[in-house]
């Protein structure tokens, strides 16, 4: 009992990890190669998971709307790069703080009048509603398998495109050392709103994995996105590769803490302490984790600037 | 305006007789009843305001705009479920505003601090959800009265449901904050077998990945969760999806199970038990006008949030009548919200001393109706003439 229990915790973490992942790469991206810090990333997250929610309503099928959503997503965000953030890149964080910040309640109010105050339904696949069986006697939801399908999947593919593709390289070079990248004639601009559109449609791609699994609301992205800040911190701003793992060491840390930690309040303090105590240590366990790597290392896991 | 004119002071006594006879007959019956609603209508519970807000202003409209004979102004407010926000606003109602009644708070914690200034300022309060045991205990007032419920009252029905179904190992989840404990507490008074899992969760939590492996080891023969609005829509999703749904009976109170997690969820919902203190096919002709009428003029089905909304309104309407618009009787106008004259879409509806009701609780389930629609069907009574379990520490001053 207690074997299905930590693996069906161990697979729960992959999947929020690799769900973290996808939006943690693009933040990341943006943060290491523009030097921009953008809160307006999650509103990405959300607007995707309306965009798709809506598009397979209209549509009747999951995957048409999950497509359609994703290159509207992507579309918006190359559009809100040219029109408003590319005149935030030479200023300070704080301005591009307050600038984001702004676009981020715009956002919010905007997916309000549009699509009201309520949470939208987005539902699975029919297929995939139910649970599959991977042992005897062992059930997890297939939906959830699906979302660590995609999200390993699309960790492929931007490891391809970062590693193998032109893009890819003048992509490390910014992240590495960016005034070196525009001397060699990187066409910043063109690379910027490039890169720009690839971090808001990986946001699309989780919005439209975790809508079904969460809920399409107004403000479902910043939660998410202070988590995601807290994955590049620990991975090392501007790196792929950091941000890969802390998503997953912050995946499978948030989950086993959620599971082990009342466990183990229980035994030592009894149960009313643990049902207090508990809950707000494990709802802590990410932060000191990270308070950790700064302390150790302050670069983070994997930097990338050299 | 008549401009006083210094050489005759005739006419200057005539205007002020005039306004002296005016003023007393303000005091004999106001000209219009002001009514502040400050409910919670944006972020994740805007919801169950949109539907408080909806169900009350759907009673005035019936009534040609009226409330008890008067004419009705309903000044809404949101109070973005913030206690901070909430007192600020109730300030402005009350002072700037000068509201006759209060009412619309979804979220406990809010009405806590709502509370307060507007019984100081010696304005009715009617609530058209929050029932904080405070209030209907050493706190009650005479200026509260609760047209829903007490916060406990729906988990005891549950509790008794599923004691008296014979389930024997219970899992509860509910979220870390105080009405979270108070619904488990509340559940845990009426059922008498073991719990085997207690989980609570942050009240921001909407992935039960966690909860739900620690359910299937735990085998519960039944599950009671406790979370509103979106924290329940994806707990149902979460908990049929991994698969738990076949050995697991799931039950929730009414807030979990209500038109608006329906309409998120869809079909999973299906055969989920849950208590509530109203439902749209109970038979009473007050009832069945109001389901009419608000899916008329708003296009769905009402919530329990809606339907208290509506009561709250006509429980004003009729104490308005009751002192033929004289508001400004304090003691007259408690005496007759205290009478509860009015038809109650939930069928009986007293007060208890506390000013909380004494009032039937039923078991409802997730079915699909007759048109294809996925939505609650009454099963039956849990409890009759169900009062809290505070009264007894209320000592209310007599009017």
């Amino acid at each position: 009992m207690t074997g299905v229990l930590v693996l069906e915790q161990s697979l729960n973490g992959l999947q929020f990890g690799l769900m973290l992942f996808l939006l943690a790469a693009g933040l990341t991206l943006v943060f290491g190669i523009m030097d921009m810090i953008n809160l307006a990333h999650g509103s990405l997250y959300m607007v995707g998971a309306y965009l798709i929610a809506t598009a397979a309503a209209a549509t009747d099928s999951f995957w048409i709307g999950l497509a359609a959503g994703v290159a509207g997503t992507a579309l918006l965000g190359m559009l809100l790069e040219v029109t408003v953030l590319r005149r935030l890149y030479q200023r300070d964080h704080l301005s591009q703080v307050l600038g984001t910040f702004a676009i981020l309640l715009m956002a919010n109010e905007g997916v309000r009048m549009l699509w009201g105050a309520q949470p939208i339904a987005l539902n699975p696949p029919a297929s995939l509603a139910g649970p599959v069986e991977l042992l005897p006697g062992f059930f997890y939801p297939a939906y959830r398998l699906l979302i660590i399908g995609v999200g390993l999947g699309v960790a492929l593919l931007l490891y391809v495109l970062v590693t193998r593709t032109r893009l890819g390289m003048q992509v490390r070079a910014g992240a590495s050392n960016r005034e070196m990248a525009l001397a060699m004639g990187t066409n910043v601009r063109r690379l910027f709103t490039a890169v720009f559109g690839l971090g808001a449609a990986l946001c699309a791609v989780a919005g439209g994995m975790l809508g079904p699994l969460l809920a399409v609301q107004v403000g479902m992205g910043e939660s998410i996105l202070i988590l995601a800040f807290v994955v590049i911190v620990i991975g090392g701003i501007g790196s792929i590769r950091g941000a890969l793992f802390g998503a997953l060491l912050v995946g499978v840390v948030d989950t086993a803490g959620r599971t082990l930690i009342p466990l183990a309040f229980g035994h030592w303090l009894g149960p009313e302490a643990a049902s207090g105590a508990g809950p707000a240590v494990a709802s802590m366990l990410i932060y000191l984790l990270m308070a950790g790597v700064l302390f150790w290392k302050p670069r983070g896991l994997f930097p990338a600037h050299g | 305006m008549k401009t006083p004119n210094a050489s005759s002071l005739q006419p200057l006594a005539l205007a002020a007789l005039a306004a002296l006879a005016l003023s007393c007959a303000a005091a004999q019956a106001a000209d219009a009843v002001k009514v502040g609603l400050l409910s919670t209508l944006s972020g994740p519970g805007a919801g169950l305001g949109i539907d408080i807000r909806d169900g009350f202003q759907l009673a005035v409209k019936q009534g040609g705009g009226k409330l008890g004979g008067l004419p009705a102004e309903v000044v809404v407010a949101d109070d973005q479920q913030s206690p901070d926000v909430a007192r600020q606003t109730a300030d402005r109602l009350i002072k700037r505003d000068k509201v006759d009644f209060m009412t619309g708070v979804v979220f406990s914690n809010v009405m806590l601090a709502v509370g307060a200034p507007t019984f100081a300022s010696k304005t009715f309060y009617i609530s058209a959800n929050a029932g904080p045991s405070q209030y209907a205990g050493e706190q009650c007032n005479p200026y509260f009265f609760s047209a829903s419920y007490q916060n406990d009252n729906l988990h005891e029905a549950v509790g008794k449901t599923v004691t008296d179904k014979g389930f024997k190992r219970v899992a509860l989840l509910a979220p870390n904050y105080p009405a979270g404990k108070d619904a488990l507490a509340g559940f845990k008074r009426f059922y008498k077998g073991e719990v085997v899992l207690e989980s609570y969760t942050p009240l921001n939590q909407l992935d039960y990945g966690a909860e739900i492996a620690k359910m299937r080891a735990a085998r519960p023969d039944a599950v009671y969760i406790f979370l509103p609005g979106g924290l329940g829509i994806n707990f149902i999703k979460q908990f049929v999806g991994a698969g738990l749904s076949k050995d697991m009976t799931l039950f929730g109170p009414g807030f979990s199970a209500d038109e608006d997690v329906i309409k998120a969820v869809g079909e999973p919902m299906l055969g989920m038990f849950n208590s509530s203190l109203w439902a749209h096919d109970l038979d009473n002709p007050a009832n069945k006008k109001f389901v009419a009428d608000f899916q008329k003029e708003y296009g769905r089905l009402p919530t329990l949030y809606a339907a208290q909304g509506y009561d709250a309104a006509r429980l004003i309407d009729g104490a308005v009548r009751d002192v033929k618009g004289n508001l400004a009787d304090k003691t007259a106008v408690r005496k007759a919200l205290e009478a509860a004259r009015f038809e109650s879409v939930r069928g009986p509806f007293k007060f208890n001393t506390n000013h909380f009701p004494i009032q039937d609780y039923y078991l409802r389930v997730v079915t699909k109706d007759p048109q294809g629609r996925v939505t609650n069907r009454t099963l039956g009574t849990v409890f009759k003439n169900h009062a809290d379990a505070y009264v007894g520490s209320c000592k209310m001053p007599a009017a």
